[in-house]
């Protein structure tokens, strides 16, 4: 079999306890070369430890995994020059300028200091670093920081890469630099295990993606996939008046199966077709002499998804934040 | 694993003339005390055999500096455990050793620089060997060991503890007081009696004694080849618990 049939990676029922958390409770992925599987859950959910277990960080209690063709246990030592990992946490040694950051991680790979030198400068290039390279990275912006630790992965180019939560506490401007970063190397061939909270980053980037939660992957598929599991489409009307909602709700209720939502002036009705919806809502409404500013069908987003495979919300931003506070405070 | 070693210490070695709080911790600090305890103390505290406080400070100090010399050995290894360095250390092809071995060479450099920075002080206060070359080198090698031996102390407190700050007070709660309850910087017949007996089974205090007696003439005993079993001793226990604490910070 050729190898660009073979799957960059796989993993099958990983399982790792930490006391008495089960981190990872039979976890399953799989990702072909050259694509980026997206691994979307809430904090706590297991990314970080899946990441880990296939970057050889850590030793599975149960399950197998190959990346790049190796077992993630067995050949570990011979996998960790294949493979690059930009952890949760942007990985730069703050005394340090980016260029030696650089160096030094090449050096590391067991490369000659001039070799090292010359691929540092390169990615320092590519990632709009080369002003700041000879500062220190602790004067660096926390997009910065995330460029450089992206580019200290891509130090050996490694065929396959993994990018934990790549762009969390990110401000806008800086993400969308970094999905622009990624989408370009993979464009290069390269794969991508990466790992978000977010799930427009996942819709966004990924080519397939495992939702996880409490150590399990509980979907995967694609985002239309997993959208359309969700079922139908959702009809949205934006009423003129609230107090016109009950009206609105008599007035739709036989178009859906579903119980009709409203809260404040927005409608939502369950419809299974697109085509007719909104000229059916429209004449009802008007029949009813309700007042609508705005009618629209749209497709499930990945946050109807994961509400209606969880039963809870992905994690919010204030969740997160607070998270991140109990790990600086342990 | 030599390359790997000698990449980490200088990266670990950086980071000295680049943080001022650390410099001032390795250079005006030890030369504030020594002129402290030279200064203030010095007219009260009977030192006899030698021929003054100075003479029977100088060593003293340069034993305490040393003790602290792993400090920046516990905050480096504190500090790449919560910013996810040690993460992508092991994510690369490099021996895995080399982490701790690379941050406590480094320590070794930082050791010299002191007791250089100590015994110049030294000099224009009017300290003065009674030694030849081969005994002043001896004294050097010993110190180094010394130092190498608490490194791996800080590295084990290092990663024992949570932050760089809890470093901090750790590494300076413990170490503090078995530099001071020793003869460092007051003979050992000065102290009441419970002390006094901690005193004299504290390496502290047995380095110290072997390096007076190697710069300074004067009694031997057994102080020189006992200060390098408790050298050897101190690396034979910390060393492992180090490397082990290290293999088990992954949860692995
Ligand atoms: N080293 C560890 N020791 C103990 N528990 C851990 C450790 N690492 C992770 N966990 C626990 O395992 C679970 C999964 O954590 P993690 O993989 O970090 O989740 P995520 O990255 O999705 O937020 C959490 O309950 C977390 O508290
Ligand atoms: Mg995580």
């Amino acid at each position: 079999m050729a190898f660009s049939e073979e799957l960059a990676i796989s993993a099958q029922g990983l399982v790792k306890s930490f006391g008495d958390v089960r981190a990872l409770d039979g976890v399953d992925l799989a990702a072909a070369p050259g694509t980026v599987l997206g691994v979307l859950g809430p904090n706590g959910a297991g990314k970080t430890t899946s990441v880990r277990v296939l970057t050889t960080l850590l030793t599975p209690d149960g399950g197998e995994a190959r990346v790049a063709g190796l077992d993630v246990v067995k050949d570990a030592a011979k996998l960790r020059s294949r493979i690059g990992l930009a952890g949760q946490y942007a990985a730069v040694d703050e005394n340090l300028t980016g260029i030696e950051n650089l160096t030094m991680v090449g050096r590391l790979y067991g490369n000659k200091r001039a070799v090292a030198k010359r691929r540092a400068v390169e990615l320092l290039e590519r990632f709009s670093l080369t002003e700041a390279g000879g500062r220190p990275a602790k004067t660096y912006s926390g997009g910065m920081r995330r460029r450089l630790d992206l580019a200290a992965a891509l130090v050996a180019s490694p065929p396959v890469l993994f990018l934990d939560e790549p762009t969390t506490g990110l401000d806008p401007r800086s993400r969308i630099d970094l999905w622009e970063a990624i989408e370009e190397l993979v464009g290069d061939g390269t794969t991508v295990l990466l790992t978000t909270q977010y799930l427009e980053e996942a819709d966004r980037l990924a080519d397939r993606i495992a939702v996880v939660d409490h150590g399990h992957v509980i979907a995967e598929g694609t985002a239309d996939e997993l959208k359309s599991r969700v079922g139908g489409m959702r009809l949205e009307v934006t009423l003129t008046h609230c107090a016109a909602s009950f009206a609105a709700i008599s007035a739709l209720e036989s178009m859906s199966e579903e119980p009709v939502h409203a809260d404040g002036e927005l409608v939502v009705v369950q419809v299974a077709e697109r085509s007719g919806a909104i000229m059916e809502a429209a004449r009802r409404l008007s029949q009813a002499g309700v007042g609508a500013d705005d009618i629209a069908v749209r497709r499930p987003t990945l946050d109807d998804v994961f509400l209606s495979l969880t039963g809870h919300a992905p994690a919010d931003e204030e969740a997160a934040v607070e998270a991140e506070l109990e790990l600086v405070v342990a | 694993m030599i390359s790997d070693t000698l990449t980490l210490a200088e990266r670990a070695l950086v980071r000295l003339p680049r943080n001022p709080d650390m410099l001032l911790a390795f250079t005006v600090q030890p030369i504030m005390f020594v002129l402290l305890f030279a200064f203030v103390f010095g007219g009260a505290i009977e030192t006899p055999g030698y021929g003054d406080y100075i003479d029977f400070l100088i060593p003293g100090m340069i034993v305490q500096q040393i003790a602290f010399g792993g400090f920046a050995t516990a905050l480096g290894l504190a500090e790449d455990m919560t910013k996810g360095l040690i993460d992508r250390f092991r994510s690369l092809p490099t021996a895995r050793a080399s982490v701790l071995a690379g941050r406590t060479l480094a320590d070794v450099a930082t050791n010299l620089l002191s007791m250089v920075i100590l015994l110049v002080t030294g000099f224009v206060i009017g300290f003065r060997f009674d030694a030849n070359v081969p005994e002043i080198l001896a004294g050097v090698a010993l110190l180094l060991l010394f130092g190498y031996a608490f490194s791996w102390i800080f590295a084990v407190i290092g990663m024992s503890v949570s932050s760089p700050e809890a470093a901090n007070g750790v590494g300076f709660i413990l170490i503090f007081p078995i530099t001071f309850i020793s003869s460092a910087f007051v003979p050992v017949e000065s102290m009441p009696a419970g002390l006094r007996q901690v005193a004299d089974v504290n390496p502290v205090s047995t380095m110290v004694d072997a390096l007076r007696s190697l710069w300074l003439g004067g009694e031997m005993g057994n102080s020189l080849w006992l200060s390098v079993v408790w050298c050897m001793v101190l690396i034979a226990l910390f060393a492992p618990l180090a490397v082990r604490k290290y293999r088990l910070s992954a949860g692995a």
